[in-house]
């Protein structure tokens, strides 16, 4: 499969201060793509600037095979996004919300009244279409918000956090509906600080810090150029993090740590990774 | 052209089903402040004859009408947007459909263009009917230019509640738009007295702003048999509504919102 979004020395400034800085990324079609990052790393600037939400200073995208300064209005509907905070007219029932989406993608009547019948049905929500947004919990507010970016059928869906602020059984919900639309082919990313998030969905990930990328692959091979087994333990009042490529070499190593001290030796995961590449916790602290 | 007034209805469509759902709260908050004016600076006050030739009523309805066109038009087309905009988001999910700009320019203001010619018509029927009584005289006509005049008025006051919307920061910054533009444009523009009877450097600074050409425009429409048509008053108010639909437009396309 080729590139569906290609990304090309994307700068974004605020102010003076670079939030996404000469930034190349190339996302294929049918993946399901993980941009992982700390607060303010430039994970929803990326988005906004794909979305068209905000202006960027230079470089170039491509979505589906058009440039999104010179085709925005095709490449916009090749997609569709689900932004951090829910963005449903509160004003409106969910079912207003849903036709004003298709309409704004030029969907006749006949069209998008099957397509929302088809994914309410999909995701559960057809006992909650005709009532106000604000009578749902935020979980079901999050699938409402998907329905209303898929219905246009995007090749594309952007996801801003989508778990953000939602208990565990939520999350794991939207989870299972993720997998759903990556198996049915839709190319999706998903910025997330969810580290398992990012392990549990993710075909690749993308580390972004100081708005670089500055690790790409999957997640187990970004886990084996640490070292995929971890040795933890406390020296010093704080605790330490050893990487090694076999648990023979990790068990060596953990004979050699002084006898009462706590050791825990387990597999790398994603934080492992980007707190060796970037020296913080994905939360943000140092 | 029928893609782009496709565009503009599904544009408009949230917001229209907004006013149903809303319909009687907002034709009370449309209706309201410009009856008060009509009992308060109208019927109230009640000073005889204008120098042009006709009751205080009959010349202050007009300026009433121009004053509701700015009140309903601004303020529905820039409270929704600002909620949409800053608190609900929404309007970003319509920013990243494949609209064209000018549909969002002209389907964001169906809603202000909408409310402010029911607050209009209401007021200008209320006039009417109270004139044909006997109080306000007999001199105010329903022009076809009268209904011309309103409708740009309140499309011109709509683009200015966009741009409004777009520019603010919070809803405390549109609090303060009202305060500094909107509220001295309530008093000082023609509305309840004649322009011309000022000292011309406040005439000056008065055409500065664009309900002074909204209500010598409406009131030339409204009262044919005693003022000319005042086409450079049209002429203003359409450069107006240009400057404000270039504004808009402008903020959009640089996705200064």
């Amino acid at each position: 499969m080729g590139d569906i979004i290609v990304i090309e020395d994307l700068v974004k400034m605020f102010d003076g201060k670079t939030a996404v800085d000469h930034l190349d990324l190339r996302i294929r079609e049918g993946e399901l793509f993980g941009f992982l990052g700390p607060n303010g790393a430039g994970k929803t600037t990326t988005v906004r600037c794909v979305a068209t939400l905000t202006n960027f200073d230079s470089g170039t995208i491509t979505v589906d095979g058009y440039n999104l300064r010179r085709n925005p209005v095709e490449a916009k509907s090749r997609m569709g996004v689900i932004q951090q905070q829910v963005s449903l007219d509160k004003d409106l029932t969910i079912r207003e919300n849903m036709i004003s989406h298709a309409m704004y993608h030029m969907m006749g009547k006949a069209e998008r009244d099957a397509r929302i019948r088809e994914l309410s049905d999909l995701f559960g929500l057809e006992e909650y279409l005709d009532k106000p947004v604000d009578s749902l919990s935020g979980g079901w507010k999050k699938r409402a918000a998907i329905v209303c970016a898929m219905l246009h059928s995007p090749r594309v869906l952007f996801l801003d956090e989508p778990t953000s602020g939602l208990d565990i059984n939520a999350r794991r919900l939207l989870w299972d509906v993720v997998r759903k639309l990556h198996a049915d082919g839709t190319t999706i990313v998903l910025t997330t600080h969810y580290i398992e998030e990012a392990e549990a969905l993710c075909d690749r990930v993308g580390i972004i810090d100081h708005g670089r990328i500055i690790a790409l692959d999957t997640p187990q091979r970004l886990c084996e150029g640490v070292g995929s087994v971890a040795v933890e333990y406390l020296e010093g009042g704080k605790t330490q993090y050893r990487y090694f490529g076999t648990r023979e070499d990790a068990n060596a190593f953990a004979s050699t740590i002084d006898t009462g001290v706590d050791v825990t030796i387990r597999k790398t995961n994603l934080e492992d990774v980007f707190v060796e590449l970037t020296g913080k916790s994905v939360g943000g602290g140092k | 052209m029928s893609n782009l007034l496709r565009q503009i209805y599904y544009v408009a469509w949230g917001d229209m089903m907004f006013m149903r759902h809303n319909f009687l709260n907002i034709l009370i908050m449309s209706i309201m402040s410009p009856i008060l004016y009509l009992i308060a600076f109208g019927f109230g006050l009640r000073t005889g004859t204008t120098d042009i030739g006709v009751s205080y009523v009959s010349f202050v309805i007009p300026g009433i009408v121009a004053l509701s066109s700015l009140n309903s038009s601004f303020s529905s087309t820039s409270t929704r947007m600002n909620v949409q905009r800053l608190y609900y988001r929404s309007f970003d999910e319509m920013m990243m459909c494949p609209l064209s700009l000018h549909a969002i320019v002209w389907g964001k203001c169906m809603l202000g263009l909408v409310r402010g010619l029911i607050a209009c018509f209401i007021l200008y029927a209320l006039g009417l009917g109270l004139g044909a009584g006997g109080i306000g005289g007999m001199e105010l006509e329903l022009t076809p230019m009268f209904v011309v005049c309103t409708v740009l008025s309140c499309i011109v006051f709509s683009f200015l509640g966009m741009a409004a919307a777009l520019l603010a920061k919070s809803h405390q910054s549109m609090a303060t738009f009202n305060s500094l533009i909107i509220l001295p444009m309530t008093f000082l523009c023609g509305t309840f007295f004649s322009v011309s009877a000022l000292h011309p450097v406040f005439q000056t600074i008065l055409y500065c702003l664009p309900l002074t050409y909204s209500s010598e425009l409406i009131r030339s429409a409204a009262l044919p048999d005693f003022l000319e048509f005042d086409w450079l008053c049209l002429l203003g108010l359409i450069l107006w509504g240009v400057a404000f639909y270039t504004i808009d437009y402008w903020l959009l396309k640089t996705r200064k919102v």
